[in-house]
């Protein structure tokens, strides 16, 4: 097949469009409302591909697939680590009957665990024998477990060869890290392949990979299979290209794009780590997704999680679910049915009443400037958790066109609950820095301390929200501040 | 004649399933390759498979003990030029 590459392909282009033509630009709501409606009902429940679903749904990822057929300077292939929460990481490996024993005591025990993934810590489909144990798990649980959705999360570079069989096992939704379409730019991120029984290095490598994963991508379309595209932004290295990935990949039928920031710590072992590279800001980041989300629908929660993750996508529950306990769990999976088809409704109404809830209209002049709010939750959609046990927080703009999610931020959780933690102060500054562009913070409770920093920091506290829904809490907030006079164009100055 | 998996191995999997011979299996500390199944891949490919898909340089030396992916191999920067290739990631 012809790689399209920049500019090749003049028709393609006027498809992709430019500007606004995909429906998204300048729109405040959830991506999933913008999609058509029978990839609507296949995604409304699935944490990682619908915003609103993540903070019901849970997932889980099982760790049945070690081997890779790859090298990407981001990744470490040492892969087994406790205490690091990033992409390629576990604990334990798991056989095909190991992983769905535990994914079914998974969904017994986390009703609200919707989707089983296999993402590694290596590629899933990387070679015959892996990719019989990828197939052999979701083979058992598409018979045992009927009501879980199978994904699996790839490189590409073996996808085509096993498109069918993705395809015969009722997987409807596939993940491919694209991270470029231009061999050049490949080369700085990919140092070689093997293909073919052979080693393969640099651009002819990267030429390789390229065209099996877009030749995969069109494969899975075609079946009807749901792609997700996964980038990783590597300032410097494709930071300008990934706007073509997104057009791209968009033309060619994918259906989600997650542009997700490098991660280049040096006590993680990467090339990239060890060599510098720097992982993009917060602000590098988000302008990437709004320039891109003109042509596509942007994936802005996701949170790179381990290839053995387990529960709501900002937690992981995976020590309570270790072989040896899953061992001991007695599971009645028809029982277990019954319970979790129960739970997923009552989740669904909430999701209707939500929906239903979220138009309520922004008052301010037009004029008025876009306001960032951090907010502490642990799920369903509400304001619910403390500011110092938050271990994250997830920013949402508020403009005279509406609420809209933008990432989430990672803190440091200061605050364990006694008072022997010496590294309190240290910890705070670290989370208020990773607040920094917030004028707001809404949590359900926070302590006097903490709330004097923030303030310093030029960033209000507000617990008066506790339970409340997000999107209208921050509305209100908003609200709060135009009639303060707080969203002139002259307050911009006196804000920063 | 065979090859051998050294100390620095990461036990990442991706050898095992693609020797011809079924030589390689898992140990601990690491990966091992039994000298008496492996024919360095003679008469099946045209180059080792598991040093062909080795992540890690130096991990995989030949019956000389020479290293099949010595230093710069895997990453393509020759050690002369680590420092050269540091400074111009540093300044992305």
């Amino acid at each position: 097949m012809d790689l399209m590459v920049l500019g090749q392909n003049a028709e393609e282009e006027e498809q992709a469009g430019g500007g606004c033509s995909a429906g998204s630009c300048g729109s405040t709501d959830d991506q999933v409302d913008l999609l058509p409606e029978h990839i609507r009902e296949k995604v409304h429940n699935h944490p990682c591909y619908s915003e609103k679903a993540h903070h019901y749904f849970a997932r889980m990822h099982v760790a049945v697939a070690p081997a890779c057929n790859i090298q990407c300077h981001y990744c470490n292939r040492k892969y087994d680590c406790a205490n690091e929460s990033r992409p390629g990481v576990v604990s334990e490996l798991l056989t095909p009957e190991q992983a769905v024993k535990k994914t079914m005591a998974v969904a017994a025990n986390i009703p609200q665990m919707t989707v089983l993934g296999i993402a590694g810590p290596g590629d899933p489909l990387a070679n015959p024998e892996r990719t019989f144990h990828t197939f052999h798990t979701f083979r058992e649980l598409s018979e045992k477990a009927p009501d879980i959705k199978l994904c699996v999360s790839t490189n590409g570079l073996a996808l085509p060869a096993a498109v069918d069989e993705l395809a015969k096992h009722n997987i409807d939704h596939v993940t491919i890290t694209i991270n470029c379409v231009d061999p050049e730019v490949g080369a700085k991120i990919y140092p070689w392949i093997f293909w073919n029984n052979r080693r393969i290095r640099g651009k002819k490598a990267a030429k390789i990979l390229i065209d099996q994963q877009q030749k995969g991508l069109e494969m899975l379309v075609e079946r009807g299979i749901l792609v997700k595209v996964n980038s990783v932004l590597i300032p410097g290295v494709n930071d300008e290209h990934l706007q073509e990935v997104s057009r791209i990949v968009k033309s060619k039928g994918a259906f989600l794009h997650n542009v997700m920031p490098l991660i280049s710590e040096a006590e993680h072992g990467t090339f990239y780590g060890i060599m510098g590279q720097r992982g993009p800001t917060p602000e590098e980041l988000t302008t990437l997704q709004d320039a891109c989300s003109g042509d596509m629908n942007m994936m802005r929660h996701c949170r790179q999680c381990r290839a053995d993750a387990v529960g709501l996508l900002g937690e992981d529950r995976g020590d309570e679910f270790t072989m040896d306990k899953i061992e001991m769990m007695d599971i009645d999976y028809a029982e277990a049915m019954v319970k979790r088809a129960k739970v997923h409704e009552a989740i669904a109404k909430t999701l209707a009443a939500d929906e239903a809830a979220a138009n309520s209209d922004i008052q301010v002049a037009v004029d008025s400037r876009p306001v960032l709010m951090a907010v502490a939750t642990s799920g369903s959609g509400v304001i619910n958790q403390h500011f110092g046990h938050a271990r994250e927080f997830l920013v949402y703009e508020a403009s005279p066109a509406g609420v809209r999610f933008i990432s989430h931020r990672k803190a440091d959780q200061y605050c364990i609950g006694d008072d022997t933690c010496g590294e309190k102060e240290s910890a705070l500054t670290t989370t208020i820095r990773s607040l920094q562009g917030c004028e707001v913070v809404l949590c359900s409770k926070i302590g006097f301390e903490p709330w004097d920093e923030l303030e310093k920091a030029g960033i209000q506290p507000n617990g008066e929200h506790a339970m409340e829904a997000i999107e209208e809490a921050v509305a209100a907030v908003y609200q709060e501040m135009a009639e303060a006079g707080k969203l002139d164009s002259t307050a911009v100055a006196a804000a920063a | 004649m065979s090859l051998s998996i050294i100390e620095s191995c990461v036990n990442c999997w991706a050898c095992l399933p693609v020797c011809p011979s079924n030589a390689i299996y898992e140990a601990s500390p690491h990966f091992l390759i039994d000298a008496a199944k492996c024919t360095e891949c003679e008469g099946d490919h045209a180059t080792p498979q598991c040093a062909s898909i080795c992540p890690i340089e130096g991990a995989i030396l030949d019956h000389l003990g020479e290293a099949l992916n010595p230093p710069g191999s895997l990453t393509g920067i020759p050690p002369e030029k680590m420092d050269e290739a540091m400074a111009e990631i540093q300044a992305r």
